[in-house]
């Protein structure tokens, strides 16, 4: 090589290092320059105002803890116990839980030393290490007295309300009512209402009470249970799961005919090929939100307007793969069907559909798996199943720990489904490829 | 003379051995088909419409719609600037949410494959980590960050972010360990920190998968990004919703968003289609499409 030569190819090395090292500073530059410029024009800045971090706590302590209220009317001296204030949870009447004196003077122990007092028209707070907190409401308003010395940060007064949150619960106090709340952990009535007989029962009793016969009694009280609503949870999950399997079976069913038709190897007409390919590509490209408006208008709310949504969707994913794997196959053994003199329809049967159905199968399943998470969003706008449920509870803003129960249901029914299917898809092929699996 | 030996016993044990396959698909057949009736069945019982009902107005309503539009076609144009805005805040938020999925999820997938964690210890962790990111569906986080940080894009960029993350984590782990494990053990023989042999050793060989993948990703995240719109985190799903409620009148605007909407789609899907065949093929099935 010439001196030359090896010039030129140092200044085209050097070039080429030099390329890439601006590539390396200029690609991450290049997506944080991006980054920036997003979350600009999303207003990131303007977040602090918006959001709200006491409804961020109130949301995750509303997930794992729950209140119980005990209300004291001011205008007629009643006084009412329930768990999150709910009317399907409350106490009836002359009941409560023993943490609460009922009486002419109710006394409510917090734990902790904090101790209320409801008297016949005024209320006592004592809280250890302060002091005593005596207050008065009336229709004029409500009269206070606290301990010597400044106001603490806890105590929010004004000429109207009283509010005092300390570690161990709530006191607030306005002209019509007093109202001291107490948290615990845990989802308070899960299995069973307050006017269940099986309430409060240890393990052990029910499952002696289950040995004497009562065990359908017991399951009842428990399925039909009014705060949570299992049986309700069970037929929305199924309606979900249902959702899935009519619109991924659906789809396929109606792709299978179509997909051939498609197909470069069997339907040697071009235009024909290309109309049925615009088809696909129509259906799949209006995607299922699009889909599921318009077929909302015809079929009104509800699950099946979801199901027909992911039948037309899946249409033209199935339509496309399907075709695509129809395309795939392996000439030798259509010839081999033919040269036994079998006839097109025998060539199609014996010579191509045994080469795709592991193939198709598997897509099936794999959508099947993607489809049930998709049916909880479905649901959410069509009104179905679980996800009907879970967007309903979210709008009251104050179920929180239902929404976190539900919100578990589903990640136990999508991992599930993704284990069983992934089992299945294995049996079918062995290591199947994500690569050929996932193509939309 | 040779004699033939008769075939006579295997030709009946052939035909009882597909005997017995066409029994048990056509159970099988059977099993199916009744759940698809008696499934069919319930489902349409439940919904508000039933249908046979709607089967027959099913083009009701894109035909009041594309009437609507086609009435007031000179308008179209300026609808689409209108809602342009709103289009380019849907694919940002799915962009943003794509490119920031990728990084951590690029993060995980390493810490989750065996032979490239940090902490080979911890790999059962990230990967239930990444289950279950992936098993939350993101209109579940969308909903609830809205309820804490308001509406807006930024609830539906960080659900989409998280599912994704989940998502692009599996897919890159499964990457990660098709990929060839030697140049880390020449890295490590130099004394090269486990980012220097992540970045130098890892990355070069799996980046165009990488890439790929993260395209589909972001195909998927504009029509999931669409559909949080219209659960309330903006962009052009939640202008669609509007124009939708106004109804009869408004219809025009419905009509210009469904076609924006839907072009976005397919030239997104197009793009980034022939941009995967060029990373798996190279560049010469280009020339093909």
């Amino acid at each position: 090589m010439s001196i030359n030569g090896r010039e030129t190819l140092k200044t085209n090395v050097n070039e080429l290092f030099y390329f890439k090292r601006a590539r390396a500073i200029g690609i991450p530059l290049a997506i944080f320059a991006y980054l920036t410029y997003v979350l600009v024009s999303f207003d990131i800045m303007g977040l602090s105002e918006r959001g709200s971090l006491k409804n961020a706590k109130t949301l995750v302590g509303d997930m794992y803890s729950y209140k119980t209220h005990i209300t004291r009317d001011n205008r007629n001296g009643g006084i009412s116990v329930s768990v999150e204030g709910e009317k399907k949870g409350r106490f009836p009447d002359g009941t409560a839980p023993s943490w609460v004196e009922l009486g002419n003077t109710t006394k409510v122990d917090l734990g902790g030393g904090h101790l209320i007092f409801f008297g016949e028209e005024d209320v006592v707070y004592e809280v250890p290490n302060y002091g005593r907190i005596w207050a008065k409401p009336s229709s004029r308003g409500v009269e206070a007295e606290f301990p010597d010395g400044p106001l603490p940060k806890w105590i929010n007064q004004s000429k109207n309300r009283i509010a005092i949150t300390t570690e161990a619960g709530r006191l607030s106090i306005t002209r019509n009512r007093a109202e001291v709340f107490r948290y615990f952990n845990g989802w308070e009535l899960f299995f069973f209402t307050l006017d269940s007989p099986y309430y409060g029962k240890s393990v052990s009793e029910l499952v002696s009470l289950a040995h004497s016969g009562e065990l359908a009694e017991i399951l009842e009280e428990f399925w039909y249970n009014k705060m949570w609503r299992h049986s309700d949870v069970a037929w929305a999950i199924g309606e979900t799961i249902l959702m899935a399997f009519l619109g991924t079976f659906g789809a396929a069913l109606m792709a299978f005919p179509l997909a051939f038709l498609a197909a470069k190897n069997i339907t040697p007409l071009a235009p024909i090929r290309s109309l049925f390919r615009r088809i696909f590509d129509f259906t799949r490209g209006l995607d299922h939100l699009l889909w599921t408006i318009i077929l909302a208008r015809a079929f009104g709310p509800g699950p099946l307007t979801g199901a027909l949504a992911m039948v037309v969707t899946d249409t033209g994913t199935f339509g496309k793969l399907f075709s695509e794997a129809i395309e795939n196959v392996d000439k030798k053994q259509i010839d081999g069907v033919q040269s036994t003199g079998a006839k097109n329809i025998q060539r199609y049967r014996f010579g191509v559909i045994p080469q795709i159905t592991p193939v198709l199968l598997s897509q099936i399943l794999y959508y099947f798996e993607s489809n049930i998470r998709g049916a909880t969003v479905i649901g959410a706008i069509v009104g179905g199943g679980i996800g009907l449920m879970l967007t309903q509870a979210i709008i009251t803003q104050s179920n929180w720990e239902e929404v976190a129960y539900y919100i578990i249901l589903i990640i136990i029914l999508v991992t599930t489904t993704d284990w069983l299917s992934g089992k299945v898809r294995q049996r079918l092929i062995k290591g199947p490829s994500s690569n050929d699996l996932i193509g939309l | 003379m040779l004699e033939i030996p008769s075939t006579q016993k295997y030709k009946t044990q052939y035909f009882n051995l597909i005997k017995k396959r066409r029994t048990y698909s056509a159970i099988l057949l059977g099993i199916f088909i009744v759940l698809m009736i008696s499934g069919f069945n319930v489902v349409d019982d439940r919904n508000a419409g039933g249908f046979w009902a709607g089967i027959t107005s099913i083009f009701d309503f894109p035909k009041e719609v594309i009437l609507e539009a086609s009435e007031k076609a000179d308008k179209i144009p300026g609808l689409f600037v209108k809602f342009f805005p709103s289009l380019i805040e849907t694919i940002n938020i799915a962009a943003a949410a794509t490119l920031a999925a990728s990084v951590f999820a690029i993060f995980l997938s390493m810490l989750a494959t065996h032979g490239m964690a940090k902490w080979p210890r911890l790999i059962p962790v990230f990967r239930r980590i990444l289950d279950i990111m992936r098993a939350i569906p993101d209109f579940v986080i969308a909903l609830i960050l809205i309820f804490i940080l308001g509406g807006g894009p930024v609830p539906a960029m960080i659900a989409i972010t998280f599912h994704t993350t989940g998502a692009l984590g599996k897919l890159f782990s499964e990457v990660n360990e098709n990929s060839s494990l030697k140049p880390l053990d020449g890295l490590s023989s130099v004394g090269a920190s486990w980012m220097q042999k992540m970045l130098l050793g890892v990355i070069p060989q799996v980046s165009p998968n990488y890439f790929s993948y993260g395209l589909l990703r972001f195909e998927i995240n504009i029509r999931i990004s669409a559909i949080l719109g219209f659960v309330g985190a903006g962009g052009i799903g939640y202008d669609l919703k509007n124009a939708i409620s106004w109804g009869k009148g408004r219809y025009d605007e419905a009509g210009a968003i469904f076609i924006l909407l839907f072009v976005t789609i397919v030239i997104v899907d197009q793009l980034s289609g022939i941009l995967r065949d060029r990373l798996t093929h190279g560049n010469k099935s280009v020339g093909l499409l």
